[in-house]
């Protein structure tokens, strides 16, 4: 097999490993306004920052290791496909200068929300997290609808679309099925990795936007399968639905481990068959077929991949070993019984002397 | 103004930015990590304070680098298309390493270290700590490589077929010359300022609790509460004592580092960039010796010196090794270059291969001069703390010095600072030194209101960041070392968890 071929496997799988992992974050994140209760409902606003607190917390020490796989993602890109990285970084300027904002906030929400017991800065950061996940949540998805299905590209591999381009009904049909799988993702997450009430309305709201995503999914894979497909890709998107539809069927029964798996080979699958569409080009030409970047004309020389294929062959089984790890040491599940009560620092030299004022 | 110089203004204000937080990270991550290693060998309660207070401050800190480090990883495919494509083949392969070996170490072991309290074993939980701080400094090192070689290209040969710069040897990209005294001198700066903020922190303590100290030896008559009461705030002041002594030391080791390779690369920089030394002193003439002026009044550029203090050669001895050494000027130099590149479109520059005299000038002054200011500080705070019952300075003294300790830890970051907007000033107009002008890197394909656009939202965003930042750091650096719980051997299943967002 030959080095670039391997590589597109390999980016490939980076790109897998970030939706399937970052998919369920974003999914948590989405969920804040819909689990985490209204204010005004019985259990209070006390019950409520608990319960937002529960969530969050289910992602707590995973969320940073979960996004390492799109910055690898990138620099492997850069590095393997240069051509690639600077055709799709550039052409698709300002969707990724939304995901990188939103991205921003949403990581300095889940480290900062915490630091202060104050209702309106919770709010604020509350708000952080939600945008901050929608929007890459979507975004991704139009990136990849608008990668596969093609984009104008000119003779010099340079992108010469504006932002409207990207966000044509393919784009748009593509963003709301990423967002749609992703918050069922993540509801089944929060199923599996949660006891009490929050467990089962994330259940039952797992079923109902399962639902969408399976329609919307269902839509824009048949829709990009039509357009470029191959018999793999077909067989791939078939797949994928069939998880989908066995994680629903599962989380309908309660069985959240197997409704989990279910939804993550989905989306994985349906990774794989956007790349089955897309090889043998790595970002296809609307413009003229003949401009398209493929895995050959965008690749780095080979010594460059051998030497990242060693790298990714000895690194890459180390990460997933210690990725593992942090999964089982955190595999408790938690509910609002364990959520300690809100902490902000106090000074500690006026606790200690009532006359600290005057020899503070 | 056009694409070329929104792009340059955008990488200078997000990399200046992200390396606000970096060196801090790299350096307070060791010395949190000391402290807890300190506190598994010898069960003093208060190391485990230091690290847990510490660690709060690193996390508020590290935070903010870690987002800002994302900007960066864009950003070159983003603004510097042709340049990515250039250089892709051997510039990206450091970034990916970086990923793959360090950001995900860093990151996973991270959270294991702020959850896993109570919930793995207590030597592992140690250990994922040191693993964070190792992260970050392979992060560091990749990083460091791949700039060395926009500095000094090795390991590569120019392939005219794909028209670009492509790897021939990647252990020589690693190990590059300028790499082997950057890295040092990157990373002891960034103990430097991680020894510097733990200084500071710990002597503002330290000195706020001088009068607990004053009260239990003068004010004997005082009622037996507030002795009581005041005990414990003896011990924490001789706890921020024993801190402050840790993060001095650390400046001053890092900051000897710091001389020490800074020299070394001051001598391979003459050699690779002569160019960008003779920026750095304004030297027009070619000088055999070569004298090092402290400063310079008159003309911004230094081209027509009114007053100036000169050491006669000590520029050839920093460039060279040798009092007497020759020392390339500017005006050689530029003939000089002319002659090499002119003829090639990549290499081209109508600026004639000068690069911003004044800014070179004064940002490698700066950058020595806080350098040395940090050392000598941390230098006097040993001296302060060098007994536990030590008041500290005259009271009259004590009036301001305590301003000098809120300059500690912005000096070694200041000073980052000036160093990187020297290295990389002075490095114009190439952006890989030799091969491809900064001119020729950026993406054609993206409009300048794109650009501007997107300096605009980072620069506001940054700077409201830094308010919340700031204001965060200062309020728990304010309340101090708190109470530690030790984790519960009796936790059952409804037992809230020792740490949660």
């Amino acid at each position: 097999m030959d080095l670039q071929l391997i590589w597109f496997l390999l980016i490939t799988v980076l790109w897998t490993g970030y939706f399937v992992l970052e998919g369920f974050d974003f999914g948590v994140g989405m969920l804040l306004p819909i689990l985490g209760g209204r204010s005004r409902g019985p259990e209070g606003a006390a019950e409520v920052e608990r319960r937002r607190r529960v969530l969050i917390n289910t992602i707590g020490p995973v969320w940073d290791g979960n996004e390492v796989w799109v910055l690898t993602a990138g620099g492997a890109t850069f590095a393997a496909f240069p051509h690639w990285y600077a055709t799709l970084f550039s052409g698709f300027y300002l969707p990724l200068l939304l995901i990188l904002v939103a991205l921003i906030v949403r990581n300095m929400g889940f480290e900062y929300r915490h630091k202060r017991d104050d209702d309106t800065w919770r709010r604020r950061w509350d708000l952080a997290i939600v945008i901050g996940s929608v929007v890459p949540a979507f975004l991704w998805g139009v990136a990849f609808a608008n990668i596969v299905w093609g984009v104008p590209i000119n003779a010099d591999m340079e992108y010469t679309g504006t932002l409207f381009t990207l966000l044509g009904p393919v784009g748009l049909l593509g963003g709301l099925t990423t967002t749609a799988l992703f918050l069922t993702h993540g509801a089944i997450y929060v199923s599996l990795k949660t006891v009490g009430e929050i467990r089962f309305q994330a259940r039952a709201f797992a079923w109902k936007a399962g639902l969408v995503a399976a329609l919307l999914a269902v839509v824009f894979l048949g829709v990009m399968m039509v357009h470029t497909g191959s018999p793999l890709s077909w067989a791939l998107s078939f797949l994928a639905a069939v998880f989908l539809v066995i994680g629903l069927v599962m989380i309908r029964a309660g069985h959240e481990g197997k409704a989990f798996l279910g939804s993550l080979l989905a989306i994985a699958l349906a990774v794989w068959a956007l790349f089955a569409a897309l090889f043998p080009d790595v970002m296809p030409s609307s413009t003229n077929p003949a401009w398209s970047l493929t895995y050959q004309n965008a690749s780095a020389s080979d010594l460059t991949l051998k030497i990242m294929t060693g790298a990714a062959l000895i690194f890459t089984p180390i990460v997933l070993l210690y990725t593992g790890y942090t999964y089982w040491v955190f595999r408790k599940r938690i509910g609002t019984q364990h959520i300690p009560a809100p902490h902000e620092p106090t000074d500690q030299l006026l606790a200690q002397d009532e006359r600290g004022q005057r020899i503070g | 103004m056009d694409n070329l110089d929104l792009a340059r203004w955008q990488f200078a204000i997000t990399t200046v930015y992200h390396f606000l937080f970096v060196p801090i990270t790299i350096g307070m991550s060791a010395v949190v990590a000391g402290f807890h290693t300190a506190f598994i060998r010898t069960r003093g309660e208060h190391w485990d304070r230091l690290a847990q207070f510490f660690s709060k401050l690193f996390l508020i800190n590290f935070a903010l680098g870690l987002v800002t480090g994302i900007v960066q990883e864009f950003q070159f495919g983003m603004n510097w298309s042709s340049y990515s494509r250039f250089v892709g083949d051997i510039f990206g392969a450091p970034l990916a390493f970086e990923a793959l070996l360090a950001f995900f170490l860093e990151s996973t072991f991270l959270g294991l270290w702020i959850f896993g309290r109570g919930r793995m074993p207590e030597k592992l939980h140690a250990a994922t700590i040191w693993i964070v701080h190792i992260g970050t400094v392979l992060s560091a090192y990749f990083i460091l490589a791949a700039n060395s070689f926009m500095q000094h290209p090795v390991g590569y040969r120019y392939n005219p077929e794909t028209r670009r710069a492509e790897l021939t040897d990647f252990v020589a990209v690693l190990f590059n010359k300028v790499q082997l005294v950057t890295f040092p001198h990157v990373i002891f700066a960034a103990y430097m300022a991680g020894g510097a903020m733990v200084l500071a922190v710990a002597l503002w303590h330290w000195r706020r609790r001088q009068g607990l100290a004053e009260l239990s030896e003068s004010d004997e008559s005082a009622g037996a509460t507030s002795v009581l009461a005041s005990r414990g705030g003896l011990r924490d002041r001789e706890m921020y004592r024993r801190a402050a002594r840790v993060g001095a030391i650390v400046t001053l080791v890092a900051g000897l580092g710091v001389v020490v390779s800074g020299d070394l690369q001051g001598k391979v920089m003459t050699e690779v960039q002569p160019m960008k030394m003779a920026a750095a002193e304004a030297l027009y003439e070619t000088a055999e010796p070569a004298p090092f002026s402290i400063f310079t009044v008159g003309t911004l550029d230094g081209s027509k010196p009114l007053a100036s203090v000169e050491i006669p050669g000590l520029l050839s001895f920093l460039g060279t090794g040798s009092f007497s050494g020759r020392v390339q000027g500017i005006n050689d130099l530029k003939k000089q270059y002319a002659e090499t590149y002119a003829g090639n479109p990549l290499t081209a520059d109508a600026g004639g291969y000068v690069p911003n005299i004044p800014l070179s000038y004064w940002t490698f002054r700066l950058m020595i001069g806080v350098g040395l200011l940090s050392m000598a500080l941390a230098a006097w705070s040993l001296w302060i703390t060098r007994h536990p019952n030590h008041l500290g300075t005259s009271r009259r003294e004590r009036a301001w010095w305590h301003w000098l300790i809120i300059a500690t830890p912005l000096l070694p970051v200041v000073g980052c600072s000036f160093g990187w907007i020297f290295t990389e000033v002075g490095r114009q107009p190439w952006l890989v030194f030799g091969q491809m002008t900064t001119a020729t890197g950026v993406s054609p394909s993206v409009a300048s209101w794109e650009v501007l656009l997107s300096m605009t939202v980072y620069t506001v965003l940054y700077a409201a960041l830094a308010v919340i930042e700031v204001s965060l750091f200062l309020k728990y650096a304010k309340a101090g070392a708190q109470p530690v719980a030790q984790p519960d051997d009796h936790s059952d299943e409804d037992s809230t968890l020792a740490f949660a967002y």
